[in-house]
């Protein structure tokens, strides 16, 4: 870029670098906070693992020692008070000492603490075993005692994640891409009115379809199963995968397609052979785009794959773990983290793929 | 557009065509038919079966994936069979025929059955009444359960929707808002930064990221301890830190409807990588010749983003702002995680969950659907505009 002057660079990459700073740190928390110990989770905010300054404590003294008389005003280190004070803590004059009374008159004893430079490194995989497994573990307290706590199984849930996502990524592809073909290369009668009416569901809402479905679905069965979740996902998947490969597959060369023709291949060798190899990038394109939306998806897992623990997919898992344990940090860190990582490596991964995309129109009715 | 091997009906005879229809239709149906109870039945055995689960995935994606592709094939290879004129009449439905089937059962039929569901009380249609069968009707019309446009006015009169569309309208006017303004300006920023790359993909990576997973990390922020406590939630500590007390932001009833947009922000920090990306393409796709003359014309950088820059991507703005409107219309697991609707901050999707599978309210539910498809209809309609426009179809 020409004519532009340091300061105004310096402007933009700090606003910039702002600008990233506060997207990203909802992220960083989270991960930072899901390798934090539960009591840490539970009293120190996660940006504790910078250096800070913090009350450390010293020394302890008894009273008597100081030959203190409880019932006047103390002094200890510069700070001073009643005991009443002391009891909750005084700070000496300059700041850098608190005194702190714990206990009884009779026999409490003096806690002197300084402020010194601290870092809170003390992470731990014990959030992780006690989200991702099924089976109970003990974890050992800060103060050197254990219990036992039940595992919250999302290994299952990323299992069924996985059984739910693909499917309903690749089926809706497979179709799409016959129909998209037929879209561009084939005559047939109808064809005009059936591609208005999938540009016009593109964007219908899919809770038009819930309830009906839901219906379906309870006279024939499917209701809880992967099969009613896969063919839901491709339905309401279809009409927008069906636009895209169309746009992609309409435009490929008309010569390469006719010579095929010419040497007498039929239409499904032209596009078993020819199309879908061509294609790979738009299928790509379309692939994340599924994978991400089903992989994250809440709504449609909520109405058709209902209640049934052992068939509940991640996101279903985490949102429980918000009802019944909303104030768990240690688990909902790291249960947010594990529903997250797959998603993230994919995105990383191909991003390229996913924003290409993005700029062919991928967006979701 | 030309299309290669052009079959015309009408060279037919009407037996012909009558025959074409019937074995067009029928594939149309039997190839998803069969596969759906093909994969059923292994589903069944799947179900029944005790394999770990690791195993039963990957049977089950097998199955899945494989059967369909299998079922193209087969009825493919059969029409191919057939004498070359009906292979060609025929083959088409073969491709084409699944996407339809399930496009027309999954969205375009419940459209319908959706509506007359609307028109009816918290139970559902009368027993024998049939949205198919219209001899049905004129008895399921005088039935206690029909109620008309009842359950819409229900909607515009009842307190809880009334909240909802309010507080839909935020979603859409500062949610949409909002996403497109960052998207606009992390763009234009990263676009003449040494860090483009990288700044981009930290704002866009919240894209892959689900509401419910959002919906956590804000929750976490938002976290609120009491007064003297320390606070572990990012916003409460820094308020704190400032001198403010802590409140529970999204859960904030004081200062409801404004509760809300704290719930906003969050879809504002998901989509704004969305906006980001397209606004990224479309500025780089302006003539460097364009911007160039303005800035020897003696034009700011402020003044060469508003009036060249922005114009010259209008169209990509508002197909933005369009989408994240239809987005932000339907928003509802931010919602129904971090609050479920409480606090005053129900929104029309969250209404029309609650009374479709809470409340069991099914007519209601249904008409609250309807008025989603309505407000969306504008975009339907210029989509097929702008499709009738390009394409030679």
């Amino acid at each position: 870029m020409g004519g532009q002057t340091r300061t105004a660079i310096v402007i933009i990459n700090i606003a910039l670098i702002v600008l990233v700073l506060i997207w990203s740190i909802p992220t960083i928390g989270l991960l930072v906070s899901s390798f934090r110990t539960r009591f840490d989770i539970q009293t120190s905010g996660w940006w504790s693992i910078f250096p800070h300054r913090a009350w450390e404590t010293v020394k302890v003294v008894d009273p008597k020692e100081l030959g203190l008389d409880p019932d006047s005003v103390m002094e200890v280190e510069g700070a001073s008070g009643s005991f009443e004070e002391l009891r909750q803590g005084v700070e000496s004059p300059g700041g850098d000492a608190r005194v702190t009374w714990v206990g009884n008159k009779r026999l409490g004893r003096i806690e002197v603490q300084k402020k010194v430079w601290t870092v809170n490194w003390d992470f731990t995989l014990d959030n992780y075993r006690q989200v991702v497994f099924g089976s109970s573990f003990e974890v050992t307290r800060p103060d050197g005692t254990t219990e036992t706590v039940p595992g919250q199984d999302m290994s299952q849930a990323f299992l069924n994640s996985l059984a739910v996502t693909i499917p309903s990524t690749v089926i809706p592809i497979l179709i799409a891409a016959f129909a998209a073909y037929a879209f561009a290369w084939m005559n047939f009668p109808a064809r005009r009115v059936s591609f208005i009416m999938v540009v016009g569901l593109l964007v219908v809402p899919l809770q038009i379809a819930l309830v009906p479905i839901l219906s379906d679905y309870n006279k024939i069965g499917l209701n809880g199963t992967f099969l009613g979740v896969w063919l839901a996902h491709t339905g309401f998947g279809l009409a927008l995968a069906t636009y895209l490969l169309f746009n992609y597959i309409s435009t490929l060369p008309r010569e390469t397609m006719e010579s095929a023709f010419i040497d007498g291949a039929s239409h499904f060798t032209v596009f078993t052979r020819l199309v879908l190899p061509l294609s790979v990038p738009a299928l790509a394109s379309f692939a994340i785009f599924q994978f991400l939306w089903v992989w994250n998806d809440y709504l449609v897992a909520l109405v058709f794959l209902g209640v049934d623990p052992n068939f509940k997919v991640v996101t279903q898992r985490l949102a429980d773990l918000t009802g019944t344990f909303g104030n768990a940090w240690h688990l909902l860190t790291a249960g947010a983290f594990v529903t997250m990582i797959l998603p993230m490596v994919i995105f990383f991964a191909l991003q390229r793929f996913f924003v290409r995309g993005l700029l062919a129109g991928s967006v979701k009715g | 557009m030309a299309q290669i091997n052009a079959v015309d009906d009408r060279e037919m005879g009407v037996a012909a065509r009558i025959f074409a229809w019937i074995g067009r239709v029928f594939l149309a149906v039997i190839i998803p038919l069969i596969a759906f109870l093909a994969i059923y039945a292994g589903f069944i055995f799947l179900r029944d079966t005790h394999a770990p689960r690791w195993v039963m995935t990957i049977v089950a994606i097998i199955w899945g994936v494989g059967g369909i592709a299998a079922l193209f094939w087969v009825f493919n290879g059969i029409v191919e069979r057939l004498p070359d004129e009906w292979t060609q009449r025929l083959q088409p439905f073969v491709f084409v025929g699944p996407a339809l089937v399930i496009l027309l059962w999954y969205l375009t039929v419940p459209v319908y059955r959706t509506f007359w569901l609307s028109l009816f009380h918290r139970d559902g249609f009368p027993v024998g009444f049939s949205v198919f069968a219209p001899w049905t009707w004129p008895q399921a019309l005088q039935s206690p359960a029909f109620v008309g446009l009842g359950n819409y006015l229900a909607i515009f009169s009842e307190r809880l929707l009334q909240e909802a569309i309010r507080n839909n309208l935020m979603w859409i006017v500062f949610g949409s808002t909002t996403s497109v303004v960052m998207g606009l300006i992390v763009a234009w920023l990263a676009d003449r930064s040494k860090f483009e790359r990288v700044s981009k993909s930290l704002v866009f990576l919240p894209m892959a990221i689900s509401f419910v997973g959002a919906s956590v990390i804000w929750n976490f922020i938002y976290e609120v301890r009491p007064e003297g406590a320390a606070q572990i939630g990012l916003l409460n500590a820094i308020v704190v830190a400032f001198g403010g007390s802590p409140h529970p932001w999204d859960k904030w009833v004081a200062i409801a409807p404004w509760n809300n947009l704290f719930l906003i922000i969050i879809v504002v920090w998901l989509q704004t990588g969305f906006s980001m990306v397209l606004f990224s393409a479309a500025l780089k796709g302006i003539p460097e010749e364009i911007i160039e003359a303005a800035r020897v014309d003696g034009a700011t950088e402020m003044q060469v983003f508003l009036r060249i820059m922005v114009p010259y991507i209008m169209g990509t703005i508002v197909t933005v702002w369009t989408t994240i409107v239809i987005f932000t219309l339907k928003i509802f697991d931010v919602v129904w995680v971090m609050t479920g609707g409480q606090f005053g901050t129900h929104v029309i999707a969250t209404q029309f969950y609650r009374q479709s599978f809470t409340a069991r309210n099914s007519g209601f539910g249904s008409a609250i659907a309807i008025i989603l498809l309505i407000t969306v209809i504008p975009v339907m309609i210029y989509n097929l505009r702008q499709f009738r426009e390009t394409e030679a179809f």
